[in-house]
């Protein structure tokens, strides 16, 4: 083994004597330096992917006053603190840690790097030097409730849901009393297919709905494939996390987008300008995290119309999707007329609502 | 009730197919003495490469064959290493899924995000229009009908052509075959150029008709249910449809009772494929003896002809 | 022509000049490699190699990462040895996660000297019972165990999942799927302050000698070794064939379970849906790349983490996508596997007859 340990002693003088040279040449610019941990791959079509074109989009705006830095795939356990941690260290000054599972490794990491500011997407930890950032995107499966219920001819509508976390059920809840609003005959499915990501599980999942008699499909899942189907099927969608319409020209109604940029570029800026501060921020579609793509050929005039009123009643904040009165399965009345259910039952929602079949797993 | 009946059939049947291309290919390999545990990074490098050509040339021929290409390159890395090089089996079928996943998310990378119009239906002339039969027997794409074909040539080739005595007398005992004159590693390089061209095949039925797009990782782990399937089969063709008809069909099932509403944790649901794969594999393998007329003696193991 | 002849005996010199030529070799693919791809070279190599362990630091998370991976792969080496396809180590170790958190969780208010010897012994039940069911089905119902190691990992990861979202979950957590994080009591103590290097690491140590000992000194070892090249051979040494699937699946299992608690009780602090990146599946691959010894274990241990540690300061450092890394990865282990052959092989020329 001597030979090896030799040889290895060789390669890291010559090694750091390029490490000098490359930390050397960095040092003369000095950029502000942006890192990202992704849960998936950039290549997913769906939720690493809108925040890689978040991460492109602060390089566009900043030019080479930035330099950021992706590590894809990390997987929710041991390995997230490391990588945290080492993009802390090499002189990363903003990190986004794009996961809930990513919460307690980001806190940890962050107590021992005062200096690094942090942000935690979907998580309830913060600190000095954590700031944690969601997407009301309940507020846009309103706008799709809506539209389901108007559209819907058997009355049945299909929910393709990856697992069983409160942001999940916060969905179907908000698309279910949007559509029972407009539509109180209308019924929701829910497949849950335990992924967040296996195309061809997600198309069986709708299938499966389509046989038995749903009409319109949406999903809680990451790839295209469920709105496929639909357009194969010749039933209506919606598209997740991105645009889909290439993959569905005819039947994709609209679909949500996970608009990252703005919120990016806002908080890269403020790191810039040193003003940035430790913050929890939830947006919906009133500052544009929650986008929708265009209309599809096949929504008539009338559905249009009854969406716009319910997005512009969320900007303006006379409408709320969790607003009284709302039924639990039982038919029971949960919340009264007028009240809004607050943000901290939001948060851990583990209920349905009425017009939702089956029972929440749990 | 019975329209649900078929398009559930329907539905098996696109599950299950991709799985029937991979675990045929392997059932090949292993019964020549080979253990390819890489189909998953064959089905993925197959899967991505049908895509690009697919989608560049418009012809969905042309992806089908391009993946089996790519699938036949991918078991040539990992016949050349295991059989010209005696690596071991194991590792490298291993190593070649790690090096599978990372070469496909690479070529994919400008694919992510386009669709294609995926593989037509083939229907056959007035058969397809008989009802019920028409639908579930002469109205799918090619793949479909060329897996069923692919089975049955399998089992003739296995157990009534002279070229698959030779193979499974090689997979049985290597040193016998070599020591009656057989190319033992000229067959086996053949055998595993074969499976690799199946899961090729498979991964092309992904991206090509199962789910008409490119996006990593897209087989899922779907190449390891492959694996599984071929021990499931104890070796046999036959038993091997069964066994991807049984998997793919649970599958589809438990989604079905789902959407029906019943009241168990949707995990406890998800479990049921595994569960029920083990569960029959269990009824059915009390048979000692057939175990081992099938089961290929020298698997996995190097074989050099100067020992 | 080029052609291999059989040495005589195994070469010895090889045995140690193989993994260097190996990396000789991975050095001029990734040459070629990352020049095609525009990448500067020296730079990868550096951030492969170099970087993760440059600081004290890295060297730690080495440890951490190599830790399971040592751990499982001398279980598994043993096993295989015995031609006992235990391919759902992964399973073993969730199975380990979940029984050695349980025990946290029970104890959760309790700040006592015997939770964490608890955690461990409940976390060897854990994974030895999930490998007892591929042993009772082989033994009893010749069950092929390939199948049902590996189809019972898919069924330990859906049950982690089910318990993390109902009964083990955060009662204060939202509902979010994972449970409490775990007491001091509970988790595994630090060997070197100011890294995350724990137990574990010692423990595999320990692992790497007692495998080294039961293969060489022990007649249950000699049983197994025989029983691999010659099976029916290890009844001579008085174990049956059964016995020894039996020894070796429940090895297989408690190391697993133990390498998935010391991931709980260690680095994490708590139970996740996800425990393990796969460390069960890569500690087969670290077994064969070891030639199924345990020192040898010990190093592809080290070298498989360094691997790992080396995709993502790749990714930092250099920007290069997972895609790459994981082709280079597979490069590494390609030639790693295929020089093994000279250790038994010389190469000839021969002329064509």
């Amino acid at each position: 083994m001597s030979i090896n340990a030799n040889l290895k002693r060789a390669l890291t003088v010559v090694a750091a004597a390029t490490l000098s040279a490359i930390t050397f040449s960095a040092s003369a610019a000095d950029p502000t330096k942006v890192g990202f941990v992704y849960v998936g791959p950039v290549g997913d079509h769906g939720w690493t992917y809108r925040h890689d074109i978040g991460r492109q989009a602060i390089e566009a705006e900043f030019g080479d006053a930035v330099e950021t830095t992706f590590v894809e795939s990390v997987p929710e356990g041991a390995d997230a603190e490391r990588v945290i941690r080492k993009l802390a260290s090499t002189g990363h000054d903003l990190i986004f840690t794009t996961s809930f599972g990513y919460m307690n490794p980001t806190i940890k990491a962050a107590k021992d790097f005062p200096n690094v500011k942090f942000e935690h997407a979907t998580g309830y930890k913060r600190g000095d030097n954590v700031s944690t950032y969601s997407a009301r995107f309940y507020e846009g499966r309103a706008v799709l409730g809506t539209m389901a219920g108007m559209m819907t001819k058997t009355n049945t509508i299909g929910y393709i849901a990856s697992f069983p976390i409160p942001e999940v059920v916060r969905g179907i809840n908000a698309f279910t009393i949007a559509m029972r609003k407009v539509n109180p005959s209308a019924e929701v499915k829910v497949v849950w297919v335990n992924t967040w990501y296996d195309p061809g599980k997600e198309a069986d999942a709708a299938k499966a709905l389509i046989d038995q008699g749903v009409d319109i499909i949406t999903q809680h899942t990451d790839s295209p494939a469920p709105l496929q189907v639909a357009e194969e099927r010749g039933v209506m969608g919606f598209g997740q996390a991105s645009d889909m319409s290439a993959f569905a020209p005819k039947a994709q109604l609209t679909s949500i987008i996970d608009d990252w940029d703005p919120y990016y570029i806002k908080r890269t800026k403020a790191v810039i300008d040193g003003t940035w501060e430790s913050m929890d921020t939830w947006e919906g579609i009133s500052t544009g995290m929650v986008g929708f793509a265009e209309y599809g050929d096949a929504v008539p005039e009338d559905v249009k119309a009854a969406a716009d009123v319910v997005r512009e009643g969320i900007v303006a904040g006379t409408m709320h999707p969790f607003e009284g009165p709302i039924n639990n399965q039982q038919g029971e009345q949960i919340v009264g007329a007028g009240e809004i259910i607050d943000d901290g039952v939001l948060l851990g929602m583990n209920y349905y609502v009425e017009g939702v079949q089956g029972d929440l797993p749990k | 009730m019975n329209e649900i009946l078929i398009l559930t059939i329907l539905t098996i049947i696109t599950a299950a197919t991709p799985l029937v291309y991979a675990a045929i290919g392997e059932l090949v390999v292993e019964r020549s003495g080979v253990l390819n545990l890489g189909v998953e990074g064959m089905m993925l490098a197959g899967a991505v490469c049908s895509f690009a050509t697919a989608h560049y040339t418009g012809s969905g021929m042309a992806g089908i064959v391009a993946g089996m290409l790519a699938g036949v390159l991918m078991a040539l890395l990992f016949a050349f290493l295991t059989l010209s090089l005696q690596s071991s089996q194991v590792a490298t079928g291993l190593a070649l899924t790690i090096f599978g996943v990372g070469l496909s998310a690479l070529i994919g990378q400008p694919l992510v995000g386009i669709a294609f119009d995926g593989l037509p239906s083939l229907n056959i002339p007035l058969l397809s229009n008989l009802p019920v039969v028409g639908q579930l027997l002469f109205s799918h794409d090619i793949l479909v009908y060329g897996s069923f074909i692919l089975v049955a040539a399998v089992a003739w080739f296995l157990n009534k052509s002279r070229a698959g005595l030779v193979l499974r007398s090689i997979g049985d005992s290597h040193n016998a075959a070599h020591a009656l004159g057989l190319k033992v590693i000229r067959v086996r390089y053949c055998a595993t150029l074969f499976g690799g061209a199946c899961a090729g095949i498979g991964g092309s039925y992904l991206s090509l008709v199962y789910t008409p797009m490119w996006v990593e990782n897209m087989s899922a782990g779907r190449g390891w249910i492959a694996l599984a399937l071929v021990v499931f089969a104890v070796w046999q063709p036959g038993r091997l449809l069964l066994g991807a008809y049984l998997f793919g069909g649970i599958s589809i099932l438990q989604l079905h009772a789902q959407a029906l509403g019943i009241n168990v944790p949707s995990q406890l649901m998800s479990m049921l494929p595994y569960a029920t794969t083990i569960l029959v594999l269990v009824l059915i393998s009390r048979d000692r003896g057939r175990i081992r007329r099938n089961a290929p003696a020298s698997i996995g193991q190097a074989f050099h002809p100067t020992t | 022509m080029i052609a291999l002849q059989r040495r005589a005996n195994p070469s010895q010199l090889m045995g140690y000049l193989a993994p260097l030529i190996a990396f000789a070799l991975t050095l001029l693919a990734g040459l070629l490699l990352f020049a095609l791809l525009g990448v500067p070279v020296f730079e990868a190599f550096h951030a492969f190699f170099i970087e993760p362990i440059s600081s004290l630091y890295g060297l730690a998370e080495l440890g951490v990462k190599a830790a399971p991976l040592i751990i499982i792969g001398v279980a598994l080496s043993i096993g295989f040895r015995a031609q006992v396809w235990n391919i759902g180590a992964e399973g073993q170790l969730i199975l380990g996660g979940i029984f050695g958190a349980a025990v946290a969780l029970y104890f959760y208010e309790v700040d006592a000297w015997f939770v964490l010897p608890l955690m461990i012994l409940a976390s060897l039940v854990g994974g030895m019972l999930w490998a007892s069911v591929p042993a009772l089905l082989k033994t009893r119902f010749n069950v092929n165990e390939i199948l049902t190691s590996l189809m019972l990992t898919y069924v330990a990861v859906l049950l982690l999942s089910w318990l993390v979202s109902g009964p083990m979950r955060d009662p204060d957590g939202f509902n979010f799927p994972e449970s409490r994080l775990f007491h001091d009591a509970a988790l595994l103590p630090r060997i070197l302050s100011g890294t995350r290097l724990h137990m574990g690491a010692l423990v595999a140590i320990g692992v790497v000698v007692a495998g080294w000992l039961l293969l060489s000194r022990t007649l249950l070892g000699f049983a197994l070794r025989v029983n691999g090249a010659a099976p029916r051979a290890g009844v001579h040494a008085g174990f049956s064939q059964n016995r020894l699937v039996w020894v070796a699946l429940l090895l297989g299992g408690g190391c697993a379970g133990v390498a998935g608690l010391f991931e709980v009780a260690g680095p994490i602090g708590q139970l996740l849906p996800t425990i393990s990146p796969g460390y069960g599946f890569t500690a087969i691959i670290v077994a064969f790349l070891g030639r199924l010894h345990p020192v040898g274990v010990l190093f592809a241990g080290l070298v498989m983490a360094l691997s790992y540690l080396g995709g993502e300061s790749a990714q930092i450092t250099l920007n290069l996508p997972l895609a790459v890394t994981g082709v280079f990865q597979g490069m590494l282990l390609f030639f790693l596997l295929a020089t093994d052959v000279l250790i038994n092989y010389r190469i000839i020329r021969k002329q064509a007859s």
